[in-house]
């Protein structure tokens, strides 16, 4: 009687773990076709290893940097780790776990991202809730996820669930069940690359109309939280024989301030980093911005991103002595096929857009 | 630590494998431990409260219960050497010094109940707050307060008198005191009532922690899928455009809400309880099926209205002075005069449970609500009964069902005072009852503006209907027991169902504002 009983129990404990996990699965968000960049950070583990370049922060390098141009260019294998509105501690963890997969010796870091110190800073506190989903949901579980999450909370998240509903997503999504779509099914098992090494591409065309307002700003001032980051951000990569590149990609909004620059510079000087103003280069990326954007300038399309790419990528051949590995075949191999991917993309996106502009009158 | 959170079940996880696992001599020990523990989440500054109710309540039942065993001893002792009259007198004395210090206890305590919810929560009585920079206005009501000083009271009124031994252990005591699943909201228990399961030895009973599960469960799905789904539409409906029908159907929601969020919250600490193997009494016995007001009041909030009874009505309505006064009153003005005491005794006992509720002249009115409706059908009972031996209607099954929805009705129209602080607005809108005949929203659209989709209304429809059916069930007896007679696997799947239903129809964590338990705030 006490082993039937016993044995019901089990049965029902495992058939009761087995739908939870199930549901949860098919209730996270798959992100295949809105907001994308929320499928981004889980796709690093199937790119992860072997790559020279490390690219982390926001849109400003996931959509302005593409490492298969990098590697067609020069041989530099590369890869972005990249999500929407990634904060710095965001970045630093993230980093954090790169280095426990892979060992790059350049590490490329936006420097926009200084300038938000709070998930205040960034403005709707729901939107930051889904940022923070769309960047730590994707990592696997480590103690950087944990310190990751915990550095991340938005008030609401840490007044209302806390880290519980990152480690079972269904708190979070269990009222998705009204929105599901045919992706949920579709991507449950397996989900489709939304990136080419953490590359979000975009080939439509919208040029900028008119500059963009440089509204005077109460405090220019980074904040502490932020410069504790990216000191920590430095260490690390000097404990991991790494060298770490500020950059600053050519977006012309949120406005890149004098006083924002000013601080920069000091910070690069006193640590001896080298900082690569974009902005400032923009005639020799040869940046046309009637074709090379598709948001008016906010971010390049795949167009200003190449550009933008052979420039850099000579940057870190010269000054950080990068190689060519092009000759190393079993990576050659892979690239090779992450081109074909890539260009196969481009040439269905493309097609798209095309198809759209021929239905709009 | 809400009870709707992960935490609380890793808690009550990690608290239900040790009660079991540790020597079964220790258990009370463990829950005392736990239950400050819980306390803790929610503040370590709310913990002087709790504390100086216990070590007070301590203090005061061990000198009544000391000064009644000294006199006993002394009488004994000297019972050959004084006169009847002495004896008496030393009687007197003793009782004195018992009644001083009990009195000193409840003033107290009750002084402290009062302080906080007037300066603490209630901008009635908290004019100050805005003109001060005492940090401590700032706390809110402690968790529970109102609950645990209900349960010290009555014990020591008990023990002094001598319904209740005094604890010797403070511990013991304050786990009585403290014991966290009837800290946030109830039920409120009885010292004599809880004593036994709460500090005797429990053996793991499959039984009981699989029935107290499932009343939690329950509990759960009527706070998370019911009431905090339809607080929306209630928050919603409290506008000032919404009058007449508008009104009507706010009064209906906010009955169910009440009811699944308070009912919903007690079955969760009943549940939790049994659970560990402790026996909580029961706060509400199907009171939407009541045939009038006082039958509501022996079926909504039991322990509550037990406790205004115990220990207010009754020991006014009794008192001497009462006694003398139904007296003087029946020669005066016969069966009406006779029943002034009672009149003013339940006066008295609904102003305080009103005013318990909080300083507010909606509260006030609440209770005056529920003493007319309650003394004006007492007092026309005989009236009823005369016309009912007459009408022959009276025993059909329609003349239940209209008294229910009677009695029904008329509780939301006092019920709903709750959510109208100004009675001007209160009034008004009752009276929009007469004159606003506003059908159409329930077509035009209005419905789904209230911040509820349709398909939270099939929900709510669904919960609904599923809490009538078990209230039904429940007129055979235990749902649960029944349940034990369905096969395995239904019985197994209707459980699955009900989890799930609870994980992914709750009204809770980001974007909804699910709401804490309703009466945790008294």
């Amino acid at each position: 009687m006490r082993k039937k009983a016993a044995l019901r129990i089990i049965i029902s404990v495992i058939l009761f773990a087995v739908i939870f996990f199930a549901l949860q699965r098919l209730l996270m968000p798959k992100y295949m076709t809105e907001s994308k960049e929320g499928a981004m950070i889980q796709e690093y583990y199937q790119n992860a290893g072997d790559n020279d370049v490390v690219f982390i922060t926001d849109c400003e390098v996931y959509e302005n940097f593409s490492p298969v141009k990098l590697w067609n260019e020069y041989g530099i294998p590369s890869i972005i780790r990249g999500s929407a509105q990634q904060m710095i501690w965001q970045s630093y963890y993230l980093l954090e776990e790169t280095f426990r997969y892979e060992s790059p010796s350049v590490v490329v870091f936006n420097v926009m991202t200084m300038t938000y110190d709070s998930a205040e800073s960034v403005g709707d506190q729901s939107k930051m809730e889904a940022y923070n989903r769309m960047t730590l949901d994707g990592m696997r579980w480590s103690k950087s996820k944990v310190s990751s999450i915990k550095a991340s909370m938005t008030k609401e998240e840490k007044e209302k669930s806390g880290i519980w509903s990152y480690i079972f997503p269904i708190l979070r999504y269990h009222d998705r069940w009204n929105d599901l779509k045919e992706e949920d099914f579709r991507c449950f098992f397996k989900q489709d690359q939304v990136t080419d090494n953490g590359y979000l591409m975009q080939v439509k065309v919208n040029p900028v109309k008119d500059d963009y307002p440089r509204i005077p700003l109460v405090s220019y001032q980074f904040g502490d939280i932020c410069y504790e980051y990216l000191d920590k951000i430095r260490l690390l990569c000097e404990e991991h024989n790494c060298q770490l590149v500020l950059v600053k990609a050519p977006s012309l909004s949120p406005i890149w301030y004098d006083e924002y620059e000013i601080q920069i510079l000091d910070y690069a000087n006193e640590h001896d980093l080298l900082y690569i103003n974009c902005l400032e280069h923009l005639d020799e990326i040869g940046i046309d911005w009637n074709q090379d954007t598709y948001d008016q300038g906010l971010h390049l399309n795949v167009y200003g991103a190449e550009k933008l790419t052979v420039y850099f990528g000579q940057i870190l051949r010269d000054e950080c002595l990068l190689q060519d590995r092009r000759s190393d075949s079993s990576l050659s191999e892979k690239w090779t096929e992450k081109t074909r991917l890539y260009d196969q993309r481009k040439e269905r996106m493309e097609k798209e857009r095309d198809q759209e502009a021929d239905i709009q009158p | 630590m809400s009870f709707a959170s992960v935490t609380f079940f890793v808690f009550l996880g990690i608290l239900i494998i040790l009660y079991y696992a540790l020597p079964h001599k220790i258990q009370w020990v463990l829950l005392l431990v736990a239950s400050y523990v819980f306390y803790l989440f929610a503040g370590w500054k709310y913990l002087p409260f709790l504390v100086f109710t216990t070590i007070s309540t301590y203090l005061g039942t061990n000198y009544i219960s000391r000064n009644a065993e000294a006199s006993k001893a002394y009488l004994e002792r000297e019972k050959d050497h004084l006169s009847k009259e002495d004896k008496k007198a030393y009687r007197a004395q003793a009782k004195k010094r018992s009644r001083i210090a009990m009195i000193l206890v409840l003033v107290v305590n009750i002084a402290i109940l009062f302080f906080c919810k007037a300066l603490l929560v209630d901008p009635f009585l908290s004019l100050a707050k805005g003109n001060t920079s005492l940090s401590f206005l700032t706390l809110g009501l402690p968790m529970g307060m109102s609950f645990y000083m209900f349960q010290s009271l009555g014990y020591l009124i008990d023990v002094y008198r001598d319904k209740a031994k005094a604890l010797k252990n403070p511990f013991k005591l304050a786990l009585f005191v403290s014991f966290f699943p009837q800290l946030v909201q109830g039920p409120i228990s009885q010292f004599t009532e809880l004593e036994e399961s709460l500090f005797s030895e429990h053996a793991f009973d499959r039984k009981q922690i699989a029935f107290g599960l499932q009343r939690m469960l329950w509990g759960f799905f009527k706070k998370m899928v019911v009431a905090d789904r339809i607080a929306v539409a209630v928050q919603a409906l409290q506008g000032e455009e919404y009058r007449g029908f508008a009104f009507f159907i706010l009064m209906i929601f906010f009955a169910i809400q009440l009811y699944a969020d308070f009912s919903g919250g007690i079955d969760i600490a009943i549940g939790i309880a049994q659970v560990l193997g402790v026996k909580l009494p029961e706060n509400f016995n199907r009171p939407y099926f009541s045939r009038n007001i006082a039958d509501f009041w022996r079926r909504w909030h039991i322990t509550l209205f037990q406790w205004m009874k115990r220990y207010i009505f009754y020991p006014i309505s009794v008192s001497k002075p009462m006694l003398n006064l139904s007296l003087k009153g029946r020669k005066k003005f016969g069966r009406f005069g006779m029943r002034i005491p009672v009149y003013i005794g339940t006066f008295l006992t609904w102003m305080g449970t009103g005013i318990w509720h909080g300083f507010h002249w909606h509260f006030i009115l609440w209770g005056f609500l529920n003493c007319i409706f309650i003394v004006v059908s007492e007092e026309l009972t005989p009236a009823y009964e005369k016309f009912h031996s007459r009408v022959s209607f009276s025993n059909k099954k329609g003349y239940d069902i209209f008294q229910i929805i009677r009695t029904f009705l008329l509780m939301n129209l006092i019920q709903i005072t709750d959510l109208f602080p100004r009675l001007s607005e209160y009034f008004g809108k009752v009276a929009s009852l007469t004159y606003v005949f506003n059908f159409h929203i329930l077509w035009d659209g209005t419905m789904t503006k209230l911040g509820l989709t349709g398909t939270d209304y099939i929900i709510l429809l669904c919960g609904v209907v599923l809490m009538f059916a078990v209230s039904m069930i429940q007129r055979k007896g235990s749902v649960r027991e029944q349940m034990l007679k369905i096969p395995c696997v239904i019985r197994y799947g209707i459980l699955f169902i009900m989890i799930f239903a609870v994980i992914l129809l709750g009204s809770y964590g980001i974007g909804y504002d699910a709401s804490a338990f309703i009466y945790n705030q008294f």
